[in-house]
């Protein structure tokens, strides 16, 4: 039994592009239809594979940003400038076109509502996606595990989810969301208008002394930042995951 | 102090499931130099061309070597002590 | 052929100069931080670049020292085993041949060392003959440390990995000694224009 799941974990797949949504104007998400998805937990990854017609080869992994939906598996993909990958997936994809892809991968940066709380999430730029994938788990199973969610982007126009944390964070009383904004904040901005440092983990994050799960996920100076902090602070660097998504995106 | 370009262990997730049949992000491994137990997925994986190079986060040993190989992945053993996967 | 991506072609090149790319690699405009652990961080005071093992007597140089030593301006292409080739890059070093000058020896190959712990291997006569340099500016500006800095090997007849990064110095040996990669199932030479990736190749 087991041996067949992570058979169908390992074998590339071809997915369907059922959607696409513009998240931002360099993140849109992809809705993609998945024929032997077996289920995936929120924080799991996939890996797609890109085939050239000369048969060159270039893989990258994306954060699925959507709890288990059936055979639904979104990713949200932001654009990097001279990406050699980032480019065709938000630029040129279209609905209707197949992408090759493996998964779920991951058992370390996941996180279900059975596992408990409280939980802090940290999430810079496109870090955010995998966290949101546990956020709305924790909202759709109606877990009352307290959540803390800081997430840092360089501008409003930026903020991926913008209108669904905003009600989020409405109607759900056990869930509150900090933001900053790194480079340009609105008139009348009421969030954090700086990066990320210890002053910020220490007003916005859970005290040690309730011994969240904390999740970190985005660039490589961001989850420095945030898991030395958190550490700084007297945090276990055991309950601190952490996924670095690396200098070169692409 | 140095600029550090690694990424975490769960970024080799799909190698590491082809190579040992089971996710092994959740994996425990130990180090031989330092005796620091990590689970993988917080091991510093730094992709550095020809491979990737899993180091201990406490004393920068390198555990694991990953290499695409001609034909298929490999992955060496350098100072990994021992593995042990999740239940 | 299985799966084709409708539309994708990656970043590179089509239209490359005939003869210039070595079997099996694509030109890329990029030039990606790529390295096996933490970049050290080298004082420049502390810098030092020594040749030692089969010499009559070890030699040292400073940074200063390096820097008064003849220096050349190179442009070369630079292929990595990855499959990406980068053309014309601009360097400026010190020819090896020129630390090697009054070091007299009958050793045969090199143990190339670095700070952080690198290491790669190369016949001796292979560093020499105009063939490498310790290249400590790069298009013009200082070195950055991702890149290597402040000084690296740099071999380009040979693939990529053999241009040590933040080098320190040069053990001579009478018996080949594969380095770090070559110690990870790759080719213990590494001639790009016969495909030697790989050990066996």
């Amino acid at each position: 039994m087991a041996r067949a799941a992570i058979r169908g974990r390992l074998t590339w797949q071809v997915a369907e592009v059922v959607d696409r949504i513009d998240e931002t104007p360099r993140v849109r998400s992809l809705v993609l239809e998945c024929p032997a998805w077996i289920g995936h937990l929120p924080g799991q990854h996939v890996d797609v594979r890109l085939t050239a017609e000369d048969g060159y080869q270039t893989e990258r992994s994306y954060s699925i940003g959507t709890p288990a939906d059936g055979r639904r598996v979104t990713i949200s993909v932001e654009r990097i400038d001279d990406g050699e990958v980032s480019p065709y997936l938000v630029d040129e994809l279209r609905v209707g076109d197949r992408l090759e892809l493996r998964g779920p991968i991951g058992g370390y940066f996941v996180w279900s509502p059975g596992d408990g709380g409280p939980l802090l999430l940290a999430g810079g730029g496109s870090g955010i996606v995998p966290l949101m994938a546990m956020l709305r788990a924790r909202v759709t199973a109606g877990s009352e595990v307290a959540v803390r969610l800081l997430m840092s982007a360089r501008s409003i126009d930026e903020v991926i989810y913008r209108d669904e944390l905003a009600a989020i964070s409405h109607d759900q009383p056990g869930v509150a969301i900090v933001q900053t904004l790194t480079r340009a904040q609105p008139a009348g901005w009421t969030g954090y208008g700086r990066r990320v440092d210890r002053e910020m983990l220490a007003d916005v994050a859970w005290p040690a002394s309730e011994e969240p799960r904390c999740y970190a996920c985005g660039p490589t100076g961001f989850v420095e930042a945030v898991a030395s902090a958190l550490v700084d602070l007297g945090h276990q660097p055991q309950k601190i995951r952490t996924e670095r998504f690396g200098p070169t995106g692409g | 102090m140095t600029s550090d370009t690694h990424v975490d262990g769960n970024a080799l997730g799909g190698l590491l499931m082809e190579v040992f049949g089971r996710e092994m992000t959740d994996a425990l491994g130990c180090c031989v130099s330092c005796g620091a137990v990590n689970e993988v997925g917080a091991l510093f994986v730094y992709r550095s061309g020809p491979g990737d190079v899993v180091r201990c986060p406490g004393c920068t040993s390198v555990l694991l070597v990953a290499t695409p190989g001609p034909d298929r992945p490999r992955v060496y053993f350098s100072s990994l002590r021992w593995l042990q996967p999740s239940s | 052929m299985g799966f084709i991506s409708r539309g994708f072609r990656g970043r590179r090149q089509v239209d490359a100069p005939e003869g210039r790319i070595p079997p099996g690699q694509y030109v890329t405009p990029d030039f990606p931080v790529l390295s096996a652990g933490p970049t050290p961080d080298v004082g420049l005071d502390a810098w030092r670049f020594e040749i030692t093992g089969q010499v009559d007597a070890p030699r040292a140089w400073t940074w200063q020292e390096l820097q008064a030593l003849p220096a050349e301006d190179v442009t070369v292409d630079i292929h990595c085993v990855t499959k990406w080739t980068k053309l014309d890059t601009s360097w400026r070093g010190v020819s090896v041949d020129t630390l090697l000058e009054d070091v007299p020896t009958a050793a045969e190959f090199v143990t190339a060392h670095a700070y952080g712990g690198y290491t790669t291997n190369l016949p001796l006569e292979d560093l020499t003959g105009g063939k490498a340099w310790i290249a400590y500016l790069f298009d013009g500006a200082p070195l950055e440390p991702e890149h290597g800095g402040p000084a690296r090997l740099l071999v380009p007849h040979l693939y990529f990995w053999k241009s040590a990064k933040w080098v320190r110095g040069f053990e001579l040996r009478d018996e080949d000694k594969p380095g770090f990669w070559e110690g990870y199932g790759y080719h213990n030479y590494g001639d790009p224009w016969r495909e030697q990736r790989y050990a066996g190749d």
